[in-house]
């Protein structure tokens, strides 16, 4: 009996614990891409937020981290790009079809 | 002396002329000589004066895959800019397109890019631009038009008593900078003039334009300055480039630096409009601001005729 409502217990903190790791994984994060501009210039998340960048531009783009450690293929118009930051620090990156296009991820 | 005062008469009654027909869109015409631009009057004319000169062609960004409203046919007007070229009254010698062949680098763009190209029968002279090189490895491009250059396209070879040049300047590109030619190329490009003599005239040709126009958009080129000072000493220096889909000059010594129209869709003047993006025009004034350029080039006269001639209008 006692072993049974234990085991339920235990169960039921699992269940939670889920629930929560959940709740805590943050939602993604968009960013735009119109008129040749990153928007928002400056985006700011928390550990292990994806961030999904979208072309609405007729010309496509490119995303390219200024360390070259990630890119994206080049997004024609409607073309999405997801990235996942897993790491803190400030994250310079550039469209390298127009690299006077420049923005950045801040992940605390 | 009577000659030439008769000359420089003539000249100025033909800048009258040629401002009236810049204002009507009908084309324009410069001739160079010794690096100060005069004009001369329309193809016609300058064929009848300088009956021994050689022409070419510049073409540029085809955008052959675009299909957005500024331009839903890119195939149809290129076709028609290649109608143009067929119907000129002398054969040129050779075409060179300046880049944005293809909107997105690929195959199938490129095979109908110069299946419609092919239509000229000429000899066509290509460097890439950012659109072209799509891919990481640049492959596609240079498997189809760069097996004989070096690097990441660029070469160079002589006609008419001209020395031509192809360079490249839309990849590695740095955050924040404009256009690139890297170290590399520009090596290459020292070494391959070495060789030159000063009164050689060079025709120089890239994608995105090899002097600011306007940083806020890109348009220029980071390490232009140091291609430019490997051709001071040479008298005559023309740079043909596209990129921004309009027709732009400027002369600075012997160096004149011209930008071509589009065959797809035109891009606003800088700074007019919220991007440099595709500039959607009334339909019946699309083929105004698309065009073909023509170059005269008159051996042992230093002077090159460069005719902007729109689709239509």
């Amino acid at each position: 009996m006692n072993f049974a409502f234990n085991c339920a217990r235990a169960a039921l903190v699992a269940v939670s614990l889920v629930g929560a790791s959940a709740a805590v994984k943050a939602a993604d994060m968009p960013v735009s891409i119109d008129n040749f501009v990153f928007t928002p210039a400056e985006t700011q998340i928390t550990v292990g937020t994806t961030v999904v960048w979208t072309n609405n531009d007729d010309i496509p783009h490119t995303v390219v981290d200024a360390d070259h450690k990630w890119k994206s293929s080049a997004l024609d118009t409607g073309d999405k790009f997801s990235h996942t930051f897993t790491e803190p620090g400030t994250f310079d990156y550039f469209c390298s079809l127009h690299p006077h296009m420049m923005a950045k991820i801040i992940v605390k | 002396m009577t000659h030439d005062a008769h000359d420089h008469e003539e000249g100025a009654t033909r800048r009258k002329v040629l401002e009236c027909m810049t204002w009507a869109g009908t084309g324009v015409l410069w001739t160079l000589s010794g690096g100060i631009p005069r004009s001369t009057g329309l193809i016609g004319e300058a064929k009848a004066e300088d009956s021994k000169a050689f022409s070419f062609l510049q073409l540029s960004d085809s955008h052959i895959g675009f299909d957005k409203p500024a331009n839903p046919n890119a195939n149809g007007t290129l076709m028609e800019a290649i109608g143009k070229v067929n119907a000129l009254p002398a054969k040129p010698s050779f075409m060179i397109h300046t880049g944005d062949i293809s909107h997105l680098s690929k195959p199938a763009e490129f095979d109908t890019a110069d299946q419609i190209i092919g239509q000229s029968r000429l000899d066509v002279h290509y460097v890439p631009g950012e659109h072209d090189v799509l891919d990481d490895d640049r492959k596609i491009y240079l498997d189809r038009y760069g097996k004989s250059a070096k690097g990441a396209g660029w070469y160079s070879f002589d006609a008419g008593g001209a020395h031509f040049i192809g360079l490249v300047n839309v990849v590695d590109l740095k955050g924040g900078g404009m256009g690139n030619l890297g170290a590399d190329q520009l090596a290459w490009l020292q070494a391959d003039l070495a060789s030159r003599t000063a009164s050689t005239p060079i025709v120089v040709f890239a994608h995105i334009p090899l002097w600011t126009i306007y940083a806020d958009w890109g348009w220029g080129t980071q390490d232009s300055e140091q291609a430019l000072g490997m051709l001071k000493k040479f008298g005559s220096v023309t740079v043909l480039n596209g990129h921004i889909h309009q027709v732009m000059q400027k002369v600075e010594g012997n160096v004149a630096f011209h930008t071509a129209r589009s065959t797809a869709f035109p891009q606003p003047a800088p700074g007019t409009a919220p991007s440099p993006g595709p500039m959607k025009v009334e339909d019946a004034k699309l083929r105004t601001v698309l065009g073909i350029r023509q170059v005269n080039f008159v051996p042992g006269a230093e002077r090159l005729a460069v005719i902007d001639t729109p689709l239509a209008g």
